[in-house]
């Protein structure tokens, strides 16, 4: 990624606009219809852009693909993009924007949380539908929204329960470092239930949050040293967001923590967040994803050449946020297709139960409950910034939007 | 091979003496034999799943065979290959089994997980024990200490009766202690429960924690070493919260230092402080590309930074004074606001040039892992020098403005702008320079930035925030109040997150400074004097 000129990148990513702009005139063969709107609702500035601009060039990638396949229903896609600047309820308004100004049919967007939080009561008020393509905490459920990430059962656990096996070390202490917001705060709380019912008490749990961005890791490390310090096999789970992340895998590495001794398994860093760093200290430490760019097979070549083509940049990497774009857009194109109409009504309903061989080399369908079935993989950070993938689930796993160790969460109909 | 594998055998009437020499050839034939059938059997678990891997690793460090070191090593550095039918091949193709050429198509790594580095780390310790290389017998007394196991003890003790370096000597003196405190000799165990005691690491404290289960009738003489080595760590912990107080204070500081001289001397609200910040961080980082192709000069990038972020911020900061700073001087708000769409317009220009993704700066090899220090005590490298660079920018800042002839201006406009103007004093000049200089300064604070934080397009918008809050405490004005200031806020916070958090921590000190500045609102070191009623 260092070596990657950063002229080469903007005049890539203005090609791409360019080149998506220019389909019309290359294409005449769509049919009489307007074109389908799609709304693009992601962060190009701020904390959130080191993550969120990929997305926005996915989705640009994804319009260019289906309309250079001749559109939807014959019709042409058109995306109109917004900057909601990584600031909360701006994301709000800018939703509202793209539903009552632009008209759009189809929205993909937001990233943390808090930002879904915030758009989801736009677009249940405006009959809208958002593609929300990001692991997330679970315990919701809007009808206008699709979850194209993953919900706690196909990441958090699964990961846990790795490092808790013979493989993972056998971990019995964990210590669960994670930025103050919704996501890592439910996630922290569902794996303590979690935990708890696999004979893991609270004096082996250590729980930290840190503020958005934050830097100075010095004290959190050496505590987590001297918690694994009381002989029991110990592990990190981070669900540490954004940036802060390289401060921290620095700080493992120059505090001399080694992978073999305590495992650190993140579910929000991916290629794209370790571009950024040295990554031989780190090599050994774990991810849990639902795709891994290193995915040997024919759907993810073609993914990773589609976006390399598009992005005009052989080395750019491909992440599993991403992917899930891939999936929702295929999925929704799809859905289109089945509706024959981009009514949100008829779109929701034709949308359950598609199905995509996704990226991941799985066949992924969208689950009544608007989540999708995923596989679960972990992978170890290798010294050029890919994942060894060293654990999968055999099938894809159907998405658990309520956690069963919640415990409000027990009357509720499953 | 006992005696007793002997007496198994039927065998003739033969006199004593010939048998034993005769038995003695035997057993020397064989056991070469024997291991080298271990070998063979052990190696092609190496081509097989994680598990069978580690168990294949553990075998072949056990085994005393002068061939499984360089296969482990080479596993270990990741080149070793397998093929579809289970050969392994070392580089260069030949099969590690044979030592003969092979074909290698379709061959692929093999990968490893945690689970075979830790078993690679203890197998590659027992063979790496008789090394030649001091260093390497050191890492292999520490990979012992971390795997040790009961048939480590009699390796470990001839090891340590032919070792001749000291510090590798008291390695493995811990190394056969972790051993002992496995081994059934329960006299041995007293010792080295003992032994580890001594040690007074986090390590050995897990170890004897780990090893109190085990022996009930010794929880004694073990709760005895954990308290020493408890003692002994709580000065330590002390020792190290104070330094990390004091790093962060130096980060504070050196953020702080270039608003102490615009925003302290000449009264400037400069909102886009952190982004000269950002900027000298963004020169290290072209900087340090620059330097890539020149393989003599690479290591050297980050010293060359320091002056190139000093200019560049510097060039920012007087354009940025004579171009719109200068008319709107006594207009504090409009500053203000005007200082903050400039910041504004610097990221989003940074982020058109560099993209929004964080840009890697390395860091020099002196500058990573930890440093010990006698007690054991452990400051990490980078933390260390940026609390050295920031007092030696400070000391610039201090030299700068005592003893040059631009500082004494510079004191002069700041006391009188109108009778310096008649000695002859450019006074449009001087606050160009001293605004520039002051964003220079940040800009070097940048080149320190860049080493512990993303370097980002928003890298200043975390900082603007603690640099006014370390002035205003400190006392505008006062060079050595920003100094006092900064390293009484990252002790003051250090010392708090482990209690409250670092949420909390942040809050907690937020607080305590408004309750502070409601006292005294001149902060720490208020100037006393004319300028001070201003």
């Amino acid at each position: 990624m260092t070596s990657t000129s950063p002229t080469l990148t903007r005049r890539a990513a203005l090609g791409g606009l360019g080149a998506a702009l220019a389909m019309p005139a290359l294409r005449p063969a769509f049919g009489q219809g307007t074109p389908i709107k799609v709304g693009v609702l992601h962060s190009l500035s701020g904390t959130m852009a080191i993550s969120e601009t990929a997305l926005r060039d996915t989705v640009l990638m994804m319009v260019d693909w289906v309309n250079s396949k001749g559109g939807v229903m014959g019709r042409k896609v058109e995306a109109v993009v917004v900057d909601p600047a990584s600031n909360w309820p701006l994301f709000a308004e800018k939703a509202r924007e793209l539903l009552q100004v632009h008209k759009v049919d189809v929205t993909f967007g937001c990233w943390t949380s808090v930002s879904r939080k915030s758009v989801l009561p736009v677009f249940e008020e405006l009959n809208g539908m958002l593609f929300y393509p990001v692991q997330y905490e679970g315990e919701e459920e809007s009808k206008n929204i699709f979850y194209t990430g993953a919900a706690p059962n196909q990441q958090a656990i699964p990961a846990v329960e790795y490092l808790m096996s013979k493989d993972g070390g056998e971990a019995k202490r964990i210590a669960l470092l994670g930025t103050d917001y919704v996501y890592p705060r439910t996630t922290n709380r569902i794996l303590r239930g979690f935990l708890k019912s696999k004979g893991i008490g609270d004096a082996d749990i250590m729980e930290e949050y840190t503020p958005f961005g934050h830097s100075d890791w010095q004290g959190i490390v050496a505590r987590v040293k001297r918690f694994a310090s009381e002989g029991k096999k110990t592990a990190i789970v981070s669900t540490i967001n954004g940036d802060a992340n390289i401060p921290f895998y620095r700080e493992l590495g120059n505090q001399g923590i080694k992978a073999e001794d305590i495992p650190c398994v993140a579910f929000s860093v991916g290629e794209e967040e370790l571009a950024g760093i040295d990554t031989k200290p780190l090599v050994g430490h774990l991810a849990a994803w639902n795709y891994f760019m290193s995915v040997q097979g024919t759907p993810n070549t073609e993914f990773k050449q589609l976006w390399q083509s598009y992005i005009k940049n052989p080395k750019r990497v491909t992440n599993d946020p991403m992917e899930a774009t891939y999936t929702g857009f295929r999925m929704w194109t799809q859905a289109v297709e089945k509706a024959k109409s981009t009514k949100v009504d008829d779109v929701r309903a034709a949308m359950i139960g598609q199905k995509l061989m996704a990226p991941c080399g799985y066949e992924e369908e969208m689950l009544p409950n608007h989540h999708l079935s995923k596989p679960v993989l972990i992978g170890e950070v290798q010294e050029d910034g890919q994942f060894n993938i060293v654990w999968k689930t055999p099938n894809a796993v159907k998405a658990e939007n309520w956690s069963p160790f919640i415990p409000e969460n027990a009357n509720r109909r499953r | 091979m006992a005696p007793g594998t002997a007496r198994r055998y039927p065998f003739p009437k033969v006199p004593m003496r010939q048998f034993l020499l005769a038995l003695g050839l035997l057993l020397w034939l064989a056991l070469p034999a024997r291991a080298q059938d271990a070998f063979t059997a052990a190696l092609p678990g190496l081509a097989g799943g994680f598990g069978d891997i580690a168990t294949s690793v553990e075998q072949l460090g056990a085994l005393a065979d002068p061939r499984a070191l360089p296969i482990l090593r080479v596993l270990q550095a990741g080149q070793l290959q397998k093929t579809a039918n289970g050969r392994l091949l070392l580089p260069g193709n030949i099969d590690a089994l044979t030592g003969q050429p092979a074909d290698a198509s379709g061959a692929e790594t093999v990968r490893l997980n945690n689970r075979v580095r830790q078993a690679l780390r203890g197998a590659l310790g027992r063979l790496q024990l008789a090394s030649p290389d001091a260093a390497e017998r050191g890492a292999a007394a520490e990979a012992i200490f971390r795997s040790r196991s009961a048939e480590d003890v009699p390796t470990l003790q001839a090891a340590i009766a032919r070792e001749t370096d000291a510090g590798v000597k008291a390695k493995l003196i811990l190394a056969l202690a972790a051993a002992q405190l496995v081994a059934s000799d329960e006299e041995a165990k007293r010792a080295a429960i003992a032994r580890l005691g001594a040690a007074g690491t986090v390590e050995a404290r897990a170890l004897l924690i780990e090893a109190r289960a085990a022996n009930p009738g010794m929880a004694a003489a073990i709760d005895a070493s954990i308290a020493n080595i408890d003692q002994s760590l709580a000065i330590r912990r002390a020792v190290e919260t104070l330094f990390q107080g004091l790093s962060l204070g130096s980060v504070l500081l050196l953020a702080a230092l270039g608003l102490a001289v615009t925003f302290g001397v000449m009264g400037v609200i400069n909102m886009a402080h952190g982004e000269f910040v950002m900027l000298g961080a963004y020169a290290t980082f072209m900087v340090q590309e620059a330097c890539r192709g020149i393989p003599w000069l690479a290591p050297w990038s980050l010293p060359l930074s320091v002056p190139a972020a000093f200019l560049l911020a510097a060039a920012a900061g007087a354009v940025l004074e004579r171009g719109l700073i200068r008319h709107l001087y006594g207009r504090p708000l409009e500053t203000l606001l005007m200082t903050f769409g400039v910041g504004m317009i610097l990221q989003q220009a940074v982020r058109l040039a560099f993209g929004a993704q964080n840009r890697e700066v390395a860091s020099p090899a002196w500058m990573q892992g930890t440093l010990m220090l006698p007690g054991g005590i452990s400051v990490t490298q980078n933390r260390l020098w940026i609390i050295v660079f920031g007092i030696a920018v400070l000391l610039l800042v201090i030299a700068a403005i005592r003893f040059t002839r631009f500082g004494l201006e510079m004191r002069a406009v700041v006391q009188n702008r109108r009778i310096a103007a008649t000695m002859g004093i450019r006074t449009g000049r001087v606050d160009a320079l001293t605004f520039a200089f002051g964003s220079g300064i940040a800009g070097m604070a940048g080149v320190a930035l860049s080493q512990i934080d993303n370097v980002s397009p928003n890298l200043g918008t975390g900082y603007i925030i603690d640099s006014f809050m370390v002035v205003v405490f400190g006392g505008v004005g006062s060079l050595a109040g920003t100094l006092v200031g900064a390293l009484t806020l990252g002790v003051v916070n250090k010392v708090l997150e482990p209690y409250a958090g670092a949420v909390l921590a942040k809050v907690f000190v937020l607080v305590a400074i408004m309750l502070f500045i409601q006292r005294r609102p001149r902060g720490l070191f208020a100037l006393k004097g004319r300028a001070a009623e201003s």
